[in-house]
């Protein structure tokens, strides 16, 4: 048998080795935290999307009026909410999925998560400065 | 192997031949163009796009948060055949990622699994997408 050739060398029962790779406890947060923002996005995107057509072609102030609307505001809120945390955790499927160096791999997740904090941030400020 | 993790890595091929499995995903051992893989991987494309475009709604909604002048770029941007094109394609990678999200919380549930049934969903999700899309932009342009 050549060196390059892979063998089990390990003799362990299949309980050490499923302890040994550490239990589903905080791993199924982000699959359950993907489907629940998901769920979530169903009826707020086409809350979005028939936003859009109402204000097709609206000026600033019709925007600002519409956006303005208590519940609207709470709607848009609550759409970036589960918009960005939903992003947020598909890319870092993506990132880990394809960046294989473990170094690359954390500055990549540092810098697209720090990012979709700020964008975030800035269009939930930008919702309640127009409603305000 | 020093690792116990590399131990799940090891596999036989049809000679009995011990191998090392390969990593998933593994895009080259997939046929692209069929249904399975195509939903799958265009799902992944769509949901980037999509973290792409929002780019665009913070864009509008900063603009509009602060000066007349500033929003009324966003809306050159928007408006112009560029920015149609762009918003058009947004909103078929959108229906396609909703509706193909759908199907995925069936999977999820346990449904629609059967390889006959996944290829018709598959169907009926990239119908519903071009369907949806085009309505959006009928209405769109209606009412605009």
């Amino acid at each position: 048998m050549s060196n390059d050739t892979p063998s089990i060398h390990i003799m362990r029962s299949k309980l050490g080795r499923a302890q040994g790779l550490g239990s589903a406890k905080s791993g199924l947060h982000h699959w359950w935290a993907q489907r629940l923002t998901a769920i979530a996005l169903l009826p707020l995107v086409l809350y979005f999307l028939a936003s859009l057509l109402i204000l097709a072609g609206a000026s600033r102030a019709q925007v600002g009026a519409y956006i303005g609307e208590p519940w609207n505001t709470v709607l848009f809120l609550a759409l970036i909410a589960a918009l960005f945390y939903h992003l947020s955790l598909g890319l870092q499927t993506v990132i880990e999925d394809y960046v294989h160096v473990e170094g690359k791999r954390l500055a990549t997740l540092l810098v697209v998560k720090g990012g979709i904090i700020l964008l975030a941030l800035a269009s939930a400020v930008s919702v309640l400065k127009l409603a305000l | 192997m020093k690792d116990v993790r590399e131990a799940l890595m090891v596999g036989r091929n049809s000679e009995g031949k011990l191998v090392r499995r390969p990593l998933s995903p593994h895009l080259q051992a997939y046929n692209m163009l069929r249904m399975s893989s195509a939903s799958s991987i265009f799902h992944r494309i769509t949901g980037v796009a999509l973290g792409a475009g929002t780019l665009l709604l913070t864009l509008w909604l900063v603009t509009a948060a602060t000066s007349d002048a500033a929003f009324a770029f966003t809306q050159g941007l928007l408006g112009s055949w560029l920015g149609l094109l762009i918003l058009f394609g947004f909103t078929f990678a959108l229906f396609y990622h909703f509706c193909n999200g759908i199907r995925h919380l069936s999977w999820d549930a346990g449904k629609g699994f059967e390889l006959t049934e996944m290829h018709r969903n598959g169907t009926i999700v990239i119908a519903a997408a071009v369907v949806l899309t085009v309505a959006f932009w009928v209405i769109g342009f209606l009412v605009w």
